[in-house]
Parts: structure tokens; sequence; C-alpha cells
């Protein structure tokens, strides 16, 4: 007999579907109309049959489905959309979550353990989000001498600047939230508020362990961040461009980690260190300092702080993508949209439904984002993959290593990059 | 200050360069006990080992038990090494009471001990792992370790707390099949426990990390009086197996492992290298054994000791163990005193941590080969 359903009986199942049923309707007619009507406002809205609609009048694809695929094609072209759905918050938390499924099955994998396996029936694909509703319920503790204010605002700010970070990747040629002209130097400013969230959080929780998490943090950050700058610095000089778009549109024939090996390795470690993960999670070292500068965040706020966490590895991994191996561009893989659906519709039967208007996404966006997703995925992996195999190193070694070896290497790929510059091989006016 | 606080409780000026970190007993890094540590910027400037969390009182606990009863307590100290925190103890009731053991006991003694020693050593390695970060080094010795568990459990019925040895030889024989089993399970461990170099020993990092850290010199060892393989990883050649041969010891084949580094790493690694002896003493001792025979001498309902006392030595997986049984014609002994390795390990970690970095603190700890709850008793 399982635990789970002792006894079934069709009377309760039959009430507990007319029970879903019934929240569902209210929740759509409460929640969902007026939700969809306030979104529907910020539309530029299209005009379907020499008619311009109005938001009152869009809510007419209730009544002719073949309505809603204009509108929906409008509301990808708002800002909205690309903010909270694509290429913005939306796809980077939902990678951010596989990110921490595939993290623990891997590393269970490699361990000899089974990992999250009962939630969700199939391998624990739903532990994810017994852990975000186990995080909303707890309580909030804030040490009582803490300075609340700032220690309120840390986790949003930490969040905040992640999302900022991911706002400036570029997914698919013209898919970006914010195109910056010099979105290099955009990425270094971003950057550079990771380390006052960090040392602002852990001050303000007046708290010795905290204290000591976020002084070597800041350390880790400072010392990592100049070898990271400097390993960038030799593709924007091939590339001859600081926009992140100009730089993958560099890069349509081969990618620049080709050439620039050496300054792809120094970006790589920089990535781990920044991203505070084993060989470099000294500020988190549990076994010395608890947790480091997470020490007091208890509840939602240590919530946000891992989903800030993991909005910045796909950032950084997705700069990789962008910086070395030549973002969007790749072979066509995607198929080509049937043209048949436009012109002769869908023949459904006795129905022939013919929808205006498609295709929605065209055939290069679609091609682009899958292999930037394939890209990131690949480089996210080689992120994760350390944690199984390295212990943690040492705050001098981690010193040593950030100002001595990574600077004298990301200078000789400087220098390489400079020569292939001047010797006129690659470059703005290169052979290549 | 009249009303002195003990130290870690005082207040601290904030214009004092030395903070004091109270590491323990509720600190992922520290076990059952407290540390104060007084760091200045990353530099450990002071340590204060402050034991004592889990005080049991063992050995005054022995005085009112008879010789049979005390010994499902007595290994409550290291219940992953409960074979060998017995054994002093065994041998001197047996010495006190006057009891020959059979020749088959003997070695499935060696046999239960020694398998003991590897589970013991192997949670020991597993947390050593931990403490650097290094969570396969975690997972692969605990799953592990289920072998010589299932072994372990096979022979004395419990997983953890055995009380196998008694006065007059063990509890109950081996089961049938026990030899074959023993034999598949110890070379299938002997295959892993060489992955081990693959993944930790021979990690760069692990090296650059534990090397040249806490290193405790020959004499130091010596004078500070630790023991087992803290000492042996010092370059002292001392085990109580080859030194003092209890029971077969002295017919088996295996050799004292001895490093000269006396670091952090050597510590490490030395309770490693003795894991791969132990795998050949279990072998040794299974095709020397005496292939039938009893296993144990019954003893009288209540026995009672004479009017003196013995003091007897092991080598356990913290170093040697000693126990004095003091006896005054009476079924309970009058006095018993363990004398444990850890605590003896323990003495030199003020003196190793101070100047040390605070990052080094988890691993010159952990690599003492100190287990907090038998230092207490």
């Amino acid at each position: 007999m399982s635990v789970i359903a002792p006894t079934f009986r069709l009377s309760y199942f039959l009430r507990s579907i007319l029970d879903n049923v019934f929240w569902i309707i209210v929740l759509v007619t409460l929640v969902g109309i007026p939700a969809i009507q306030i979104v529907l406002f910020y539309i530029e809205m299209p005009v379907i049959d020499g008619e311009l609609l109005t938001p009152f009048l869009a809510l007419t694809w209730l009544a002719d489905p073949s309505r809603a695929v204009p509108i929906i094609k409008a509301l990808m072209y708002t800002d909205f959309f690309r903010i909270a759905v694509f290429p913005g918050f939306g796809l980077a938390a939902l990678l951010a979550a596989g990110t921490i499924f595939v993290e623990r099955k891997m590393l269970a994998k490699l361990q000899l353990r089974v990992g999250p396996f009962y939630c969700g029936k199939v391998e624990g694909i739903l532990q994810l989000m017994g852990d975000g509703l186990k995080l909303i319920s707890k309580e909030i503790i804030i040490p009582a001498k803490a300075d609340k204010p700032i220690f309120w605002l840390a986790p949003v700010a930490f969040v905040g600047t992640a999302a900022a970070f991911v706002s400036l990747i570029p997914v698919a040629p013209g898919w970006v939230v914010a195109d910056v002209d010099l979105g290099v130097l955009a990425v270094f400013a971003v950057i550079g508020f990771f380390p006052i969230v960090t040392i602002l959080s852990a001050w303000s929780a007046n708290s010795k362990f905290p204290f000591i998490g976020g002084i070597r943090a800041l350390h880790q950050m400072i010392s990592f961040e100049i070898p990271l700058i400097l390993s960038l610095l030799g593709v924007v000089m091939l590339a001859g461009t600081m926009s992140l778009t100009g730089i993958v549109e560099s890069q349509d024939f081969f990618p620049w980690i080709v050439f620039l090996p050496v300054g792809a390795i120094v970006f790589f470690i920089c990535i781990l260190a920044e991203l505070e993960r084993i060989p470099f999670d000294l500020p988190e070292a549990e076994s010395e300092i608890v947790a480091g500068w997470l020490t007091e965040f208890s509840g939602m706020m240590y919530g946000l702080v891992q989903l800030g966490t993991y909005l910045k590895l796909y950032a950084f991994a997705a700069l990789f993508t962008v910086m070395f191996l030549g973002g969007w561009s790749g072979p066509m893989l995607w198929p080509p949209f049937p043209e048949e659906i436009i012109t002769d519709g869908i023949q459904l039967g006795p129905v022939t439904a013919t929808i205006p208007g498609l295709p929605i996404l065209d055939q290069a966006m679609l091609n682009g984002v899958l292999w930037f997703l394939l890209k990131t995925v690949a480089v996210i992996f080689f992120i994760l993959l350390p944690r199984g195999v390295f212990p943690r190193i040492r705050i001098d070694m981690l010193l040593s290593l950030g100002w001595y070896k990574l600077i004298g290497l990301s200078f000789i790929n400087i220098f390489i990059a400079l020569a292939l510059l001047y010797a006129g091989v690659l470059g703005p006016g290169g052979m290549i | 200050m009249s009303t002195q606080l003990p130290p870690g409780l005082q207040l601290e000026k904030v214009d004092e360069r030395i903070m004091t970190l109270n590491v323990g007993p509720q600190h992922p890094g520290s076990g059952h006990m407290r540390i104060i540590v007084q760091i200045d910027g990353d530099y450990i400037v002071a340590c204060d080992p402050d034991p004592g969390y889990v005080h049991r009182g063992e050995e005054k606990m022995a005085e009112y038990r008879n010789y049979i009863t005390n010994i499902p307590h007595l290994e409550r100290p290291v219940i992953h090494d409960s074979c060998n925190i017995l054994y002093p103890y065994v041998l001197g009731a047996e010495e006190l009471l006057g009891i020959e053991v059979p020749e088959r006991a003997k070695y499935v003694r060696v046999i239960a001990a020694e398998l003991n020693r590897c589970v013991y050593t192997l949670y020991w390695l597993a947390i050593y792992g931990i403490f650097l970060g290094h969570s396969t080094m975690f997972m692969w010795p605990t799953g592990d370790r289920e072998l010589f568990i299932d072994l372990l459990e096979k022979l004395t019925g419990a997983r953890v707390t055995h009380a196998y040895f008694i006065p007059g030889g063990v509890r109950n024989d081996m089961p049938a099949n026990f030899e074959d089993v023993c034999l598949r399970q110890v070379g299938y461990f002997e295959k892993r426990i060489a992955e081990y170099a693959d993944v930790f020993y021979d990690n760069p990092i692990l090296i650059s990390r534990t090397a040249d850290t806490g290193i405790l010199s020959r004499n130091d060892a010596i004078r500070l009086g630790t023991t087992g393989s803290v000492l042996r990883a010092s370059g002292v050649d001392y085990d109580v197996r080859k030194k003092e041969p209890y029971d077969v010891y002295d017919s088996m084949d295996f050799e004292t492992n001895i490093l000269k580094a006396g670091d952090a790493y050597a510590r490490s690694k030395v309770p490693w290298l003795d894991m791969m002896e132990s795998c050949r003493i279990i072998r040794d001792a299974l095709s020397k054994m005496p292939k039938s025979g009893s296993v144990r001498t019954k003893l009288k309902p209540n026995p009672k000791g004479g009017d003196t006392s013995v003091y007897k030595r092991v080598e356990s997986g913290r170093g040697a163990l000693g126990c004095h049984i003091v006896s005054r014609k009476k079924p309970e002994p009058y006095r018993v005193k363990l004398s444990v390795g850890s605590f003896r390990n323990l003495i030199a970690m003020p003196y190793l941590l101070k100047g040390e970095k605070l990052g080094n603190m988890p691993s010159v700890y952990w690599s003492l080969n100190y287990w907090p709850v038998e230092a207490d008793r």
C-alpha cells in the first residue's frame, strides 16, 4: 500500500478536480483577465481588418482565437516583454533554475549518490520549487544590532545588480534589453557593483563571521576584476567595437577563442572567482566562517541572494559565449517556417483555420537563440564541474593567483591581440 | 575584574586589532567542541581549544557496573571505532579475572578491530574532505564505509555500536560465509582506495593548501605527547601493534607507515596508508586463523578481580589507547581510566595553529586525528 495515497475513492478524486476547476475559474476572472487588461494598455495594438484594436476590443481574441497571434506579436515587440520574459529576466531565471537542478544531479552522479529524487515524481525535478516554497515560508530573522535598512536592501540590490547584468546580454540579432554602444564598459560598471553590495550586506549584519566573509569577498572580487577586465580587452581590440552586439557580429567566421585562448582561460578562471564557486568559495567557506557573508540571511532573503547568484552565473556564462564563442552565430539548424500555413491555413478536419501574421519569430532569430543557448549551457557545465573535483583554496593563494599570474597572462593576451592587429591579420581592415 | 567571564565571552574594545572568534560548538567546522580563536587580520594569534561539551562520565559510570555490563557503555565515546576502544578494557579485564582466550577468538578480534579502524578512518577522512570544501571526498568515503559496516553487521549484528569484544573472547562466532564476503569486499575496497589518490591526495590544490602548514617537528611531536598517525607523520616509528603486540598482531604481516614531513598533508595521508595495511592484516588474519574452534571462554557469573591494577594499551584509529583498571576484590572495577589518543593529539593544536592563517584552521585541526567525543569521554 502506498503511503502517499492510502485509499483511492472516485468521489474524492472528482471533488478535487471540481475544486481545482472552481479555483482556476475564480482566479482567471479575478486576477488573470485584469492582468491581461493592464498589460494590453502598454502594447501598441495592431490593425486587424482595417480596424485598430483598442485594449477592450482586444479581448475579442477570446471569441476569435485567430486574433490572438497579432496581439501576441505586438506584445513581443514591447519593452515589457523584453525585460520580463525574453531575453531578460524570464529566460535567465529559467536557465538559472535549470542550472541548479543540473548542478545537483550532476554532482550527485559524480559522488555516487542519487541527488534530488522524490519531489516531482520524475528524478526530483520539482525539488527547486519545494526549496523555494520552504524558503518563502521561513521566518526572516534579522540580528538585533544590524543596520536594518541596509540589511534589508542588500539582497534586493544584489538581485537588481544581477538583473542589470542580464539585461546587457544580447541573445539573438536585435534581441537585447539594453543595447548599449559601450556594452563592455557597461558590463564592467555593473560588475563593479557586486563588491559594494556584498560588503554593505556583510557590514550591516553587525556580526563577526559575515564581516570576515565580506572582507574576503571584497578582496577576491577586486583582485579578480582587474584580470577579468584586462582579459576582455584583447577581444575589444580585435573586434574594434565595445558594443556586445558588434562583438558577436565580428565573430561570423570564427570565434575569438581560436586566436585568444589565453584570454579565454583567464576570463574563465576570473568568472569562477567572481561567482564565488569552488575552488574560490572562500567568502562562503563553511568550515572556517560558517557561511561567510550569507550567515545572517534567513528565509527569502537568503533565497533572493541565491537567485541573484545564479542569475549572475548565467550572465557570466552568457558573457563568455558572447565574447569568446561567437554568441548566436553558427550554422543554420532551425528548419524554415512552412509558408503554406499562412497561405493555405491549417486543415483541422472539416475546418480550415487561416491565421494571419505568422510567423511571430523568424528563422534566423530562432537559430541564433538555439546556438546561443547551446554554447551558454556548455559554459555553465564547465563552471559547475570544478565543484566535484577541487577543494577550496586559501586567501593568500587566491590573491597571488589573481595579482601575479592572471594579470601577467592577460597582458600576454593583450600582446597577442596587438601582434595580430598590427600584423594586419585580424581586426578592422584585416585580412580575414 | 572580579567577575571574570570565560574567554571568548568577554566584550571587546572596538579599536582593538585582535578579534575573538568563537568557533563552535554551533559551527559547521568545529565538531562537538569550541575553539576560541583570536585573529589579527587573517592570522591566528592565539587558539584555545575548549573541549568538554560531550562529557558523559563514562569512567565514573564504569565504577558502578560489573565487568560485563561495562562493555556497552564504554564503547560510546567512539561509536565508529567501538571495537578498538573496548580492546584495552577487555584485555585488562581478562588479565584481572584470569581468563584464557581461545586462539580463534584472537584472530576474530584482530579482524574486527581492523575492520573497525577502516570504518573510523573513512569517516574521519570524509570530514577532512568536507572541511577543505571537497564534497566528493565527503561522499566517497561515506559510501565506501558501508562495505565495512555491512561486514561488521554480519559479524556482530549491529552497524555501529557492536559491543562485540567480551572478556574471554568475542560474543559470537563468524557466520558461515563471512570469509568469502570479507575477501570480496576488502578486494573491492583496495581498488577504491587507490582512486582516492586521483581525486584527493594527488590534487595539486590540496597539496599546495595543506603541505607546509601546521608543521609538527619530530622533537615537538614527542615532547607534546602526541600519538598515532600524528606521531607517525612526524617521522617517529611508533605503533603499539608493532612495539607491544597484543593478541596475534606479532604474527601479522604489515608495515608501519612513517612520513617525515610532519605537516597537515602528511598527517592526512598516514591514516589513508594505514587503511591499506589494515586490509593486508585482514587478509593475513583470515588465512592464518584456525578454521574451527571456540571463540569464547565461559565466564563464571559475576566474576571478581583480585586486589591489583592493570594497564593495557592498543593502537586505535587515533593512536595509542590505554585503559587502566584498578580492582578491589569486587564484581565492579574500583576505577577505570581511559587514556585516549584524541586528547593527547589535541594538546598539540594551540602550538600548531599559532601564527597560521584562519583558512588553515580546519585542515590543521582535523588533521590531528581528533575525535571530540572520545576526548571528553
